[in-house]
């Protein structure tokens, strides 16, 4: 099963940086959402795959049975969402800003001189 | 002693205030700091001369060892009377020479702080406290060549001294890190007295080789003299203050101060001789064309560093007695020909001795100075100069080494600095009214003071030679030794061969000035050898070194993005790769369970995020991302995190309406570009990076995880069972208000984005 994410991981990092490098604004947005997904991917992958055991605890007992998944990177990737999700908020609007005053969607026309 | 630097510091800071009030009044006023300071220092000299040493020492970076430590020896108080006495004298000048500049107040503040820096330099008894007040007296230095800023030539003569000499000063720190490593203080007094270990020390090539850097470029040795010549660009009386009479002296007072400690040695010998014997040479050869008076006087200075070098290479008693004549009288005939050449320019309008000539009577004033001085200058009787000249004679003449060479060498030179003394003391002043000066005027009282008294000093210290000798001269010299200075300074030997050589340079110089326009004809493709000299080197240097760095900037920052994320994703994948531990990936086995549909969600995103690799539309594109965001949240389901799969599953419709939004509103591409090979190369190695580093984060548990903390506490103290909110909502309560901050400041960013558009629309409508 490690082989599997292992695998969608690389794929997703390997097409969002294609996507970011492409030099067009739309395609720089995209693989800029498509980025975080590997990120939490990896940060969930990393505290280890565990089938059907989510970090609860059952009523009357005071810890999770044995074997459940940890739950901290669980915490971390729930936090990466929400923020990504306001990064990429962000970026859609300051590249929507950005190409309303440079009229073109390729990056390399965009100047670092103010408008 | 120790608050002389603060004061005039202070001084200086509140100088620009004082003139717009005082006017006229504030140069007299002013000077009233730095004659105070001479005073208090001819008060204690007595006292320092029977041997008394005053010290003060105060911690000030105890965990670097740096003392604010002051020490007033012979030496010292020399200089701190010679910075005080001519600094005094130069604010009465400059009040009166810079009356119509606009930037007066501003001068003196410059000038200020320069003398609080060069009088903490010569007092101060730590290497350390020593490097800033060296570094404070470029600086200023700087300030006061580009005065006139407006000037392009000052600003190039201003950051070219200031680079020459702050390089040497780096050097010199790095010298004095080694020397107080070696030495195990950082206070001068201390270190002066290891001679014998440090020179047998293992860095001593080093500390040499660094210091020397320092001071040979600060006091203007060959290769390093041509900033002096520029630096004529400052106005006159910091010409005559800093870049002849003070600060210049710097690099050999540092010499004299570090000799007993780092002298002695065959290879402080053979470089100062060989360094010193060049530049009085090579100075003395290029006074002789110059028209401009204060090139000429700035050539002659060259010549007369390059001979307090060449004495302190010789290390004999003699020499250092010459060292400090040298340096006294050049002091006083050197500060008041500046000012004598001020004078000049201001009353006749030109410093060019070609149409120079005939002022005697419009100046008388500043033509008995300049004869005085020129006098001294040239080492004629009675004068201090004259003294100066026989004890150098003698120095070299008794040379241990190469006295066959030096001697000559520095009575040819002398020779040549007769021929400019003359040039510069009488001739403006004889003969002809030139043609520009037909309505010369000689200057006011103030500026007639400085030289003046500079030249009459000149005289008086010949005279009473034998005071000076003891009072000034030989606990100077003495230092230098760190013994017994030699005594019997008199102008009256006898009929000695020296006598007869000084004799001689005289009638050479005066030979020399009856057929001057050969001599100046003969020495003119002196300079043209100049101008193709170590200046033009250094500036080809300094041209090929903006060129370079403006191509490097221009190769990292050229304002793609594209060009950005290339080399940041590429440096940092890079440096991921190389240090992920491959070994461990053959510890990593499937896990025991593989269930199908977890293998489902994981093609579903390989092939939706191929599908986004090829899209050509942001439609399908974004239909993609929702189903990798589909497949993510699925495996987030599978493998016992539900929380996550939830809050995915929200954010990512959240996101794709959000997405649909915008990218239709985006300019459409004209034409789809192909992928760069070093994109596909970067995104290879970036995903198979990624790949690697989560199968080595799978693999296995390093170390105990600090999960168990929540794991254990979650209903016992946060009384809550999905311990997964718990941690978010209890026990790191402050993440979670740190990420709500980032969510408002997001939102407050939008909010100001979409508003700008606002106006724009209105002017539109309108």
């Amino acid at each position: 099963m490690t082989l599997f994410v292992a695998l969608a991981i690389g794929v997703v990092y390997g097409v969002s940086i294609l996507l970011l490098l492409r030099g067009s604004l739309w395609q720089l947005l995209v693989g800029l959402g498509l980025l975080s997904h590997g990120a939490h991917l990896l940060l969930f992958a990393g505290g280890g795959l565990v089938a059907s055991a989510p970090p609860l605890v059952a009523e009357g007992a005071t810890q999770p049975a044995a074997g459940s998944a940890d739950p901290l990177p669980q915490a971390l990737v729930l936090t990466a969402i929400v923020i990504a999700f306001a990064v990429l908020a962000f970026a859609l609007v300051l590249g929507d800003r950005a190409a309303a005053k440079a009229r073109t969607d390729d990056l390399d026309a965009y100047s670092g001189e103010p408008g | 002693m120790e608050w002389m630097v603060p004061f005039v510091f202070g001084v200086g800071a509140l100088a620009p205030a004082l003139h717009t009030r005082l006017r006229v009044w504030s140069g007299p006023v002013l000077a009233l700091v730095p004659a105070g300071i001479a005073l208090y220092a001819a008060a204690r000299q007595p006292a320092i001369s029977d041997g008394a040493v005053p010290e003060f020492r105060a911690s000030w970076i105890p965990s670097l060892g740096i003392d604010w430590a002051f020490r007033q020896d012979g030496l010292s108080n020399l200089f701190v009377l010679l910075v005080a006495g001519i600094g005094a004298l130069i604010v009465v000048y400059a009040g009166a020479y810079l009356r119509e500049h606009p930037r007066l107040g501003r001068f003196y503040a410059f000038l200020f702080v320069f003398m609080g820096a060069m009088l903490g330099l010569v007092t101060a008894d730590d290497l350390f406290l020593l490097f800033v007040f060296w570094e404070l007296t470029t600086v200023s230095s700087f300030l006061l060549i580009a005065l006139d800023h407006e000037k392009e030539a000052a600003r190039k003569a201003a950051l070219q001294s200031l680079l020459v000499t702050a390089a040497g000063g780096l050097a010199m720190l790095a010298g004095f890190i080694l020397l107080v490593d070696a030495a195990g203080t950082s206070a001068i007094s201390q270190i002066v007295l290891q001679g014998e270990s440090l020179r047998a020390h293992a860095s001593y090539p080093w500390i040499l080789a660094l210091i020397l850097l320092g001071a040979f470029t600060k006091s203007a040795q060959v290769p390093f003299h041509f900033w002096l010549p520029a630096a004529m660009q400052a106005p006159t009386p910091a010409s005559a203050y800093l870049h002849s009479s003070t600060m210049v002296k710097a690099g050999v007072f540092l010499l004299a101060r570090l000799s007993p400690a780092l002298g002695g040695s065959d290879a402080w010998a053979a470089t100062l001789l060989v360094v010193g014997a060049a530049t009085t040479l090579l100075g003395g050869l290029l006074a002789l064309s110059q028209d401009d008076l204060k090139r000429l006087l700035a050539y002659s200075t060259v010549s007369v560093l390059g001979l307090l070098t060449l004495l302190l290479g010789l290390g004999t008693p003699i020499a250092a007695q010459a060292f400090v004549v040298t340096l006294l009288a050049h002091a006083f005939y050197k500060g008041a020909l500046f000012l004598v050449a001020g004078n000049v320019d201001h009353g006749a309008g030109s410093r060019l001795l070609s149409q120079l000539g005939g002022l005697r009577e419009a100046m008388p004033w500043t033509a008995a100075a300049a004869l005085l001085a020129g006098l001294s200058m040239a080492g004629g009787p009675p004068l201090f100069g004259f003294l100066a000249k026989e004890t150098a004679y003698e120095a070299v003449l008794e040379a241990p080494v190469g006295s066959w060479l030096l001697a000559p060498l520095v009575i040819g030179t002398a020779v040549t600095l007769v021929f400019a003394a003359i040039r510069v003391g009488l001739s403006p002043f004889k003969g002809e009214l030139g043609e520009a000066a037909r309505d010369a005027h000689d200057a006011g009282p103030a500026m007639r003071l400085g030289p003046l008294v500079l030249a009459t000093t000149g005289v008086l210290a010949g005279l009473l030679v034998g005071p000076a000798e003891r009072l000034l001269v030989a606990p100077a010299a003495s230092v230098v030794l760190q013994g017994e200075a030699p005594t019997g300074l008199a102008l009256w030997h006898g009929f000695t061969p020296i006598l007869a050589l000084s004799l001689l340079t005289l009638a050479a110089g005066a030979f020399l000035y009856r057929h001057r326009e050969r001599v100046v004809a003969a020495a003119a493709p002196g300079m043209a050898f100049e101008r193709r000299g170590p200046a033009w080197l250094w500036d080809r240097g300094w041209e090929l070194g903006l060129a370079a760095a403006a191509r490097g900037a221009h190769a990292f920052q050229n304002g793609s993005l594209r060009r950005y994320l290339v080399v940041t994703l590429g440096v940092g994948f890079a440096v991921v790769a190389l240090s992920l531990p491959l070994s461990d990936l053959r510890a990593a086995g499937p896990t025991a369970d593989t269930p199908i549909v977890g293998i489902a969600a994981s093609l579903l995103v390989v092939f939706a995020a191929a599908v986004m690799a090829r899209a050509r539309t942001p439609f399908l594109a974004v239909a993609a991302l929702g189903a990798v965001g589909f497949g993510v949240s699925l495996l987030f389901l599978m493998f016992s995190a539900p929380d996550l799969a939830l809050t995915q599953l929200v954010v990512e419709v959240l996101t794709v309406v959000l997405l649909a939004l915008v990218l239709p509103r985006l300019p459409r591409p004209a034409k789809p570009k192909p992928a760069r090979a070093v994109a596909i190369g970067v995104a290879v190695l970036g995903g198979a990076t990624m790949a690697g580093a989560s199968l080595v984060a799978m693999a296995g548990e390093p170390f105990e995880p600090i999960s168990r903390f929540f794991e254990e506490r979650s209903v016992i103290e946060a009384h809550g069972r999905n311990i997964v909110n718990v941690i978010l909502v209890d026990f790191r309560a402050l993440d979670t208000l740190g990420e709500i901050t980032v969510l408002a400041v997001t939102a407050l960013g939008i909010l100001t984005l979409l508003r700008r558009r606002r106006p724009s629309d209105a002017e539109v409508q309108a």
